[in-house]
């Protein structure tokens, strides 16, 4: 309310029109590869060298060409189920974590918390062999537990939700445990609800990083079934090679569904980001 | 109702309550660990034993088809003897030091700016955020048609459009690795400026009505108090973006599918070279060796930055 004076003033001065000017322009720029992605996707071959955003004819052949034969319903539905299972794993054994070095008192604590917090600072690269190692003297190569074990907790996570578990009142829990509640029913019933906004966080951030990943999904999978839609899609548009209409049409179907989740749920992903920024 | 029924049952009998203590506290601990018995074995098995299997590998000449023999340091000795390695050492590196500057500036004046836009904030917002969301990998390939020559690819249709002269981009020895570089700074441009306008939002709007009523002018106000009052958040971000910098893969992996880390190995970094070392030459000891490279420098790094941007304050 306070700034309200302020943007009256500020809104005559050129200065600021030429402020926000710059700001729409930049981020059109910022949307332009996105933009034209769609365009193409909807555009023929020969027509793929117009510039034009709005396609002169638009047509849903390509969708149905790359779509036809299978390989990209597979792989979004593999993207689909592995990031959905790491997902839930995270917002359950990061949260559990994170709620039992924030609320117990007990020998060791410290040092777990350390322990955890430590894993930080090991790059997913450093594990990557080890991890190809084990996966390939336990049968793991090729599957989808294979794709999700590494990501099933993280440190991130945990310590985000034990931060957040801090800030609840302990007289909450005394009083629970006053109810008769099991420790396991604390924690579900009366402290989780206190701290949906970080575990949407959580949610947001893994589901996200588990969609777009890249690096271990290409290492693990060999057979095309198994391939994720990151990897899947880096394979088909090397096999088109030149054909950029059904590359741009394959990189519309991965980007499609994060996008379509950020305009229904925008205002809480801005803020999970800023939580888990801030906090993190 | 049952939980009142307990409390008077055990009211009424006071000589078993010093033993319900006891046994409160060790069920409690029992749930405690049971809590955590999972996750102790999950890390142990998949984060701290592969660490230490890395070490270990690093010094063995393992191939997947030979058993692992020890070979002592000869798998750092042949990396730091190799002219490749320092190319690709050369070639990270670029990515951080002018990757992670400009990505910054940028995120902060557009931050900056944007703070103060109240027509269509949500709307501009949504414009600079929305790469965020996108999987790298889908749109290496969308920039990578950009790049294309003409009359494919649109940066250079445009470039035709204004008069100036058409360039190779990602088929050029001096100018991949930058057309690579502004593919990830765009990726990563949406997140820092949500950062930072957290940050600028958290400074109390108290110090700029002080700072306007002591006279101050804008510059001064930016200089003495937001910049100063946003340090951790730039700390924050300084270190972020450079780990992303440090670890670049996906754009590169896919912008250069015909020659990985080319033309001429001139866009090739670190982790794309971990890649082919192990996955496709296979020489799992020498890639172990490389990662621990990556792992010191990430540390050293991280740990630098921290040091150098604390101490200023």
């Amino acid at each position: 309310m306070s700034e309200a004076p302020a943007f009256f003033h500020s809104n005559i001065r050129p200065g600021r029109i030429i402020a926000w000017t710059l700001l729409l322009i930049g981020g059109l720029i910022m949307v332009s590869p996105l933009a034209f992605m769609f365009s193409t996707s909807f555009k023929t071959a020969d027509q793929v060298y117009d510039l034009r955003l709005v396609p002169a004819a638009p047509t849903l052949t390509n969708y149905i060409t790359v779509l036809a034969d299978g390989r990209f319903t597979r792989w979004f539905f593999n993207s689909t189920l592995v990031a959905v299972i790491v997902t839930l794993s995270n917002c359950f054994f990061d949260s559990l974590v994170g709620y039992t070095l924030a609320k117990f008192q007990f020998r060791g604590r410290y040092f777990i918390f350390l322990a955890i917090l430590s894993t930080l600072m090991i790059p997913t690269e450093m594990l990557v062999i080890p991890w190809y190692l084990m996966s390939s003297q336990l049968g793991w190569l090729d599957s989808y537990w294979g794709i999700m074990f590494p990501g099933m907790m993280t440190a991130f996570g945990t310590f985000l939700m034990k931060q957040f578990f801090e800030t609840v009142p302990n007289d909450f829990i005394e009083a629970a445990r006053v109810d008769g509640l099991n420790e396991f029913q604390i924690w579900w019933k009366v402290a989780l609800p206190l701290v949906t906004p970080a575990l949407s966080a959580l949610a947001i951030f893994t589901f996200l990083g588990n969609w777009t990943a890249f690096f271990w999904p290409l290492i693990v999978t060999t057979s095309k079934e198994l391939y994720t839609l990151p990897v899947g899609l880096s394979s088909f548009a090397v096999e088109q090679s030149i054909q950029w209409e059904m590359i741009m049409t394959g990189a519309a179907i991965a980007t499609l569904p994060t996008l379509l989740v950020f305009l229904v749920l925008q205002r809480y992903i801005v803020r999970g980001v800023m939580l888990a920024g801030l906090k993190g | 109702m049952a939980a009142i029924e307990q409390r008077g049952a055990a009211s009424d009998r006071p000589g078993r309550s010093f033993g319900d203590r006891i046994s409160m506290r060790t069920k409690r601990l029992l749930w405690v660990w049971g809590f955590l018995a999972l996750p102790i074995l999950f890390y142990t098995v998949i984060r701290f034993y592969p660490t230490f299997q890395a070490f270990y590998l690093s010094f063995t000449n393992w191939d997947l088809l030979r058993p692992a023999k020890f070979i002592g340091a000869a798998n750092y000795v042949k990396l730091f003897k190799d002219p490749q390695f320092w190319k690709v050492f050369k070639n990270t590196f670029t990515y951080l030091i002018v990757g992670t500057p400009i990505s910054l500036v940028l995120a902060f004046v557009i931050a900056f700016f944007l703070d103060r836009v109240r027509l269509l904030h949500g709307f501009i917002r949504a414009l600079y955020f929305l790469p965020y969301l996108t999987t790298a990998a889908a749109m290496a390939w969308v920039w990578r048609w950009f790049y294309q020559p003409p009359p494919i690819g649109v940066i250079n249709d445009v470039f035709g459009m204004l008069g100036i002269p058409q360039q190779p981009f990602i088929r050029s020895v001096d100018q991949a690795l930058f057309s690579i570089m502004v593919t990830a700074i765009w990726a990563g441009l949406g997140f820092q400026i949500i950062i930072f306008m957290a940050g600028l939002r958290a400074i109390p709007t108290t110090f700029y009505e002080a700072a306007r009523i002591d006279g101050l002018g804008e510059w001064a106000i930016l200089r003495k108090i937001t910049l100063p009052l946003l340090k951790p958040t730039t700390v924050f971000l300084v270190v972020f973006s450079s780990i992303g910098f440090l670890r670049i893969f996906d754009q590169v992996y896919n912008m250069t599918t015909n020659d990985p880390g080319g033309p001429l190995g001139s866009t090739k970094p670190l982790v794309l070279m971990i890649y082919q070392t192990a996955f496709n030459s296979y020489a799992m000891g020498y890639a172990a060796a490389q990662t621990v490279v990556l792992f010191t420098i990430l540390l050293v790094v991280s740990l630098l930055q921290l040091f150098i941007l604390r101490d200023k304050k």
